[in-house]
């Protein structure tokens, strides 16, 4: 079966600006995907590639096996986008959108699905009412049901909890699971790593255009960071001999030590018991995909220098 | 075809519901200019034997509203959608480039109709028009708005402001209006300028038109059928191409 999404040597520059450079990427049929970076690391960009809103330089992509430029219209059938930028049509109302919407994928009678998009999304209060007289969230939810009309068996959702209350994000990432539980593909991009973190089972970085790591979730965090650690803070504020081959870090009058598995934490109780020494202060640290992205940042500006 | 039947819906509601601006205003403009100039020169002018001004008029200013009318409405939604953002739901849709154009194409002819009907049936309250041919009528109506539907489509595309797009309507369409024998026949012209005249496509249009009504015209009305043909399928394939390009649509 052909991946989801295939992209192949993806080149785009905007000028003497390089936006892409040369991107491979496989996203299988079924994954839950996140594409991560910093502002400006070219996720829109590759988006908009994707979904055929701009055109690459060079290199190609096809989406579940259709080529986006030659089988444009096969191509755009099988995704659904829910674009960055808060757009809407002030002509119409929420229902009338959705409808429209519908007929330009092809189908004439949707009344059943745009309806439990319209619950599953909490419009229902709204779906009559005019779009400009929608709040900023509200919007945001008739463009995720927009880019669900047609049932696309690829999702791509650019920052779509950008600006929106807990609430919403919560029913909103409820229905998007559902749906990857369906068997859709998802791909997301969002500055709250946490969420990347809880949803996503792969995970793209781009930085200044390029993929700096592709791996699984737990791959990466595993890979990427120093592992669990415990954080101290001490009476005296000396460490034991025996626990300073532990120590990784020393920051704030905290010490870091390293610890591989839970048992080690009773060790070190342990040994900070028979020495008479007092804990303050205590922290359990498990590294997180936030730990991933700072490090990798921080590692390619390294070598940038 | 579902899809161009959506668009084309979306295109005849979009200046439906803003009837007043889009189809009512324009009738009044029109039916202004008819006023002034049949208080003015009604009596001191005749184009046409055994025409009254006012009448001869008439199919011209109609003819003026449907063209004027169908640009303004394919160049005026394309822009509002490309400034607002929303022309991504377009743009993102598997819809045809040539089903786009036509849904746009259509909705302008239909505007630019609806208009020069409304000025039509005013008139006929107030003056005798003869109508003799109103099929052939109907037919430049449809090419002439068919045409400016596809120019407008065009300045839309191609102007990144409203200014722009103002540009394009004051130094061109305007002009080329207004200098197509909208307000006489070419044949009083001097000769140098009836040349340049048989250069504006616009004029074709006008004397057509007004063919219909009076079975009188300053050129074969058969003649300029074929040219506005041409003139519609040269823009038609250029805008399709526009359109397949991406050309400031897509990046």
């Amino acid at each position: 079966m052909s991946p989801a999404i295939e992209v192949k040597q993806v080149c785009k520059r905007y000028g003497s600006l390089s936006a892409l450079t040369n991107i491979d990427l496989e996203i299988h049929s079924g994954e839950f995907f996140a594409l991560l970076g910093p502002n400006g690391a070219g996720k829109t960009t590759l988006i908009s590639i994707i979904a055929g809103l701009s055109f690459a330089n060079s290199g190609s992509v096809n989406v579940m096996g259709h080529n986006v430029i030659t089988h444009y219209q096969q191509a755009r059938l099988n995704l659904g986008i829910v674009p960055q930028e808060l757009v809407f049509d002030p002509f119409f109302t929420v229902r009338e959108i959705l409808r429209i919407q519908s007929g330009y994928y092809g189908i004439k009678e949707n009344a059943r699905w745009i309806d439990e998009i319209i619950e599953r999304l909490d419009l229902t209060d709204k779906a009559d009412a005019n779009m400009r007289a929608l709040s900023g969230g509200m919007k945001r939810r008739v463009l995720v049901a927009q880019a669900l009309v047609h049932k696309p068996p690829v999702i791509i959702l650019d920052e779509p909890t950008a600006g929106v209350d807990v609430e919403l994000r919560q029913t909103l990432w409820e229905f998007i699971q559902q749906l990857n539980r369906d068997g859709h593909t998802i791909v997301l991009t969002t500055h709250y790593l946490e969420e990347a973190e809880t949803l996503c089972n792969r995970v793209a970085m781009l930085k200044d255009g390029k993929i700096i790591a592709l791996d699984s979730t737990q791959n990466l965090i595993g890979k990427m960071t120093s592992g669990n650690s415990l954080r101290l803070r001490l009476l005296p504020d000396v460490l034991p001999l025996s626990l300073q081959v532990l120590q990784i870090n020393r920051s704030n009058g905290l010490y870091e030590l390293r610890i591989d598995d839970y048992a080690q934490v009773e060790f070190i109780l342990s040994t900070l018991r028979s020495g008479q020494t007092q804990i303050l202060e205590m922290h359990l640290q498990q590294p997180d995909l936030e730990d991933v992205f700072v490090n990798l940042m921080k590692n390619s500006r390294n070598k940038s220098k | 075809m579902t899809g161009f039947v959506t668009l084309l819906y979306k295109e005849l509601l979009r200046f439906w519901k803003v009837g007043f601006q889009t189809i009512l205003a324009p009738m009044i403009s029109t039916l202004l200019y008819l006023l002034i100039f049949f208080h003015v020169l009604e009596a001191h002018v005749e184009v046409y034997p055994d025409v009254a001004y006012t009448i001869f008029l008439i199919p011209g200013l109609v003819m003026m509203a449907v063209i004027q009318n169908a640009f303004a409405n394919s160049s005026s939604s394309i822009i509002q959608s490309k400034i607002s953002g929303n022309i991504v739901f377009i743009l993102l849709s598997p819809l045809s480039y040539r089903a786009i154009f036509f849904a746009y194409i259509l909705a302008a002819i239909a505007r630019g109709l609806l208009v020069g009907l409304g000025v039509y049936l005013v008139t006929v309250i107030f003056f005798d028009v003869p109508l003799q041919l109103p099929l052939l009528a109907l037919l430049f109506g449809i090419l002439g708005s068919g045409i400016l539907g596809a120019m407008g489509l065009i300045a839309g595309i191609w102007a990144d402001k409203f200014d722009q797009l103002a540009a394009f309507q004051n130094f061109i369409i305007l002009p080329l209006t207004f200098l197509s024998g909208v307000f006489y026949s070419v044949h009083s012209l001097p000769a140098g300028w009836q040349v340049i005249s048989h250069l504006n496509p616009f004029f074709y249009m006008i004397d057509g038109f007004r063919y219909g009504f009076f079975g009188v015209s300053d050129i074969s009305p058969y003649v300029s059928l074929g040219i506005m043909a041409i003139c519609l399928i040269v823009i038609s394939t250029f805008t399709i191409r526009l359109l397949r390009s991406g050309y400031k649509l897509r990046h």
